[in-house]
């Protein structure tokens, strides 16, 4: 080291560095190996066609990606992953923003009711799929009863193919409500009022006020719950998993690709064509970000 | 946002009641029904709301088929041993990021955030694969090993970190405290909300989480209770009672952590979003 260069990094300076590196040192040593490299293996995997837990591993070049793309199996898939997004990312987002607009402000009870929208969020997935499905029960079910009652028809809430994905996106809307809900009302929260007051000066009404002042206005939080809400949808697993078996009737029309991955890797122990799959995943979450991204600029305002 | 009329009122509270309805009524079911005879619960004519007798033996028979207390045993040392490592290593990273200069530091935040951006199924084979070559199946530390380090939490503290003021640190140097010293005697108390925050949601994802504890750990002994609901589902499906009663003991705890502290839970969510 020269000594011109010594003098540049100072030894206050150094300290700095040391400590700095020091203090990342665990996350990153972490992330190294328990993210990047996995990263890598999962897509070196992905051009194997392996055995029995990881052994036997054959190179199959772009095999298992061919395979894929003339898998029905994976176009269902696909396809049921982004109709389940859809019914569940813009009705949940709408339900949250109705019910966080109308506790903003001065309510009585508005605490009890954001206590009880959040709820569905600390259950396990697992319990309250199960629930779910006994309310869902065709024969002696909750809903069916009501319906019943009105002189409805039994629905197979559960096995009928035309059902069973709405009704696992009844699970998701219910569960995720109240977290958006606590998001937005936050960033209701941080809208000053002056902005109510002047426009209502200007003669605005209520619906208007909404859509020129709240909506603008809050647009940073929605777009952080929209962004969440998709990556969460397009994940979904423990619903489905837990509700249709391999069996159903209703299989093909609600398995995701996170449950084919699982039941490729973990079920079938066909590990490189579970890698394939996920790297499926990964693009199409890759492209979903891409043009978020771009319409971002277009319709959220930062103050 | 300002006074709004009785009828408004009124009809807002409708509203809302409704809806609390709809998020509070599975729960009612799954009390209720644990508590009926099968008969009970599959009668319709006539259709039996409240139990007429209120059968513990659901649950003393879910509890003598499945080992509960370890259960419990599992899923509370996994969340407590994978909120410790994440609130250490995260605090420790996140204060780094936010305050201190060093070469390489957006590279290595860069890494973060990658990682935040990938969906986490990519990583599931090789983490399998690694606890298995090392012997941990079925084991606490295998819970846990996804969890070691946490490139959320290192994102969300590192925006509490910057967000606080600059002028305590100063002071404190001034008073001759190293750059440990600051961190841990000044900055660390200053960010307990985020930190609350981000124990949180370590604790309720690492609850809720099903697919990790399935794959890693198959022994009932091993499982979580998240997992091993998923094979009780499978195990008698057609029982419902004894199915609703496996449900409440497995989410009663978390219930009431939530109940006991649900404006840390609210609040800690609410920030967190603003943060990211």
């Amino acid at each position: 080291m020269t000594n011109a260069r010594a003098n540049r990094i100072s030894k206050s300076m150094l300290n700095e560095w040391y400590w700095g590196w020091f203090l990342v040192a665990p996350t990153i040593v972490g992330l190294i190996i328990l993210n990047i490299i996995p990263i890598g293996q999962t897509l070196y995997m992905s051009f194997f066609k392996s055995g029995d837990f990881g052994k036997g591993n054959l190179f199959v070049g772009f095999d298992n990606y061919r395979k894929l793309l003339s898998d029905d199996q994976v176009w269902h898939a696909v396809k049921n992953t982004l109709l389940y997004a859809v019914m569940v990312v813009p009705t949940s987002i709408v339900i949250a923003l109705i019910a966080a607009v109308l506790m903003n402000g001065k309510l009585r009870g508005k605490s009890l009711y954001r206590t009880i929208y959040f709820i569905p969020m600390i259950a396990a997935p697992a319990a309250v799929t199960m629930v779910w499905r006994w309310l869902y029960n065709t024969k002696f079910g909750l809903i069916n009863y009501g319906l019943s009652k009105l002189g409805l028809g039994p629905v197979d809430w559960t096995t009928d193919p035309n059902v069973a994905l709405v009704s696992i996106a009844i699970i998701g809307i219910w569960s995720v409500v109240g977290y958006n809900m606590v998001l937005l009302l936050a960033g209701l929260q941080e809208i000053p009022r002056d902005y109510y007051e002047a426009s209502e000066i200007d003669g605005a009404g209520k619906l208007r006020q909404f859509v020129v002042v709240t909506v603008p206005l809050l647009s940073p939080a929605l777009f952080f719950v929209l962004v969440t809400s998709i990556i969460q949808a397009m994940q979904v697993f423990d619903v489905i998993y837990m509700m249709i078996d391999i069996q159903n009737p209703a299989y093909d029309n609600t398995v995701s690709l996170v449950y084919l991955f699982y039941n490729n890797s973990f079920k079938y122990s066909n590990k490189g064509y579970g890698s394939a799959i996920v790297m499926l995943l990964l693009a199409i979450i890759m492209i979903i970000t891409v043009i978020q991204m771009r319409a971002q600029k277009k319709w959220v305002k930062y103050m | 946002m300002h006074t709004r009329s009785k009828l408004t009122t009124f009809a807002i509270h409708v509203i809302l009641l409704i809806g609390a309805c709809l998020m509070i009524i599975p729960f009612l079911w799954m009390v209720l029904t644990s508590f009926k005879s099968v008969a009970e619960s599959t009668s319709l004519n006539p259709f039996v709301l409240l139990p007429s007798e209120w059968k513990w033996s659901n649950y003393s028979a879910v509890f003598k088929q499945n080992n509960f207390l370890i259960l419990y045993f599992n899923t509370s040392a996994m969340i407590a041993l994978r909120i410790l490592c994440s609130l250490l290593f995260s605090a420790m990273a996140a204060y780094a990021f936010a305050r201190l200069k060093f070469p390489g530091r957006n590279l290595l935040f860069g890494l973060v955030l990658f990682q935040m951006m990938v969906p986490t199924q990519i990583f599931i084979i090789p983490q399998y694969l690694m606890v298995d070559s090392m012997g941990m199946r079925n084991t606490i530390f295998a819970l846990v090993f996804p969890g070691l380090v946490s490139a959320f939490g290192t994102f969300l503290l590192r925006q509490f970190f910057m967000g606080l003021p600059k002028e305590l640190e100063e002071a404190a140097k001034i008073d001759g405290y190293n750059i440990g010293q600051v961190f841990v005697k000044v900055m660390l108390p200053l960010a307990r909300s985020g930190m609350v925050a981000l124990g949180i949601f370590t604790a309720l994802f690492a609850f809720k989480d099903m697919m990790w504890p399935m794959i890693v750990n198959t022994s009932s002994s091993a499982a979580t209770l998240s997992s091993a609901l998923a094979k009780i589902q499978s195990a008698y499906s057609v029982n419902y009672p004894e199915l609703m009663a496996a449900s409440v003991i497995a989410i009663w705890p978390m219930l009431i952590v939530y109940v006991l502290f649900q404006r840390q839970f609210i609040e800690g969510i609410a920030t967190s979003g603003g943060k990211l």
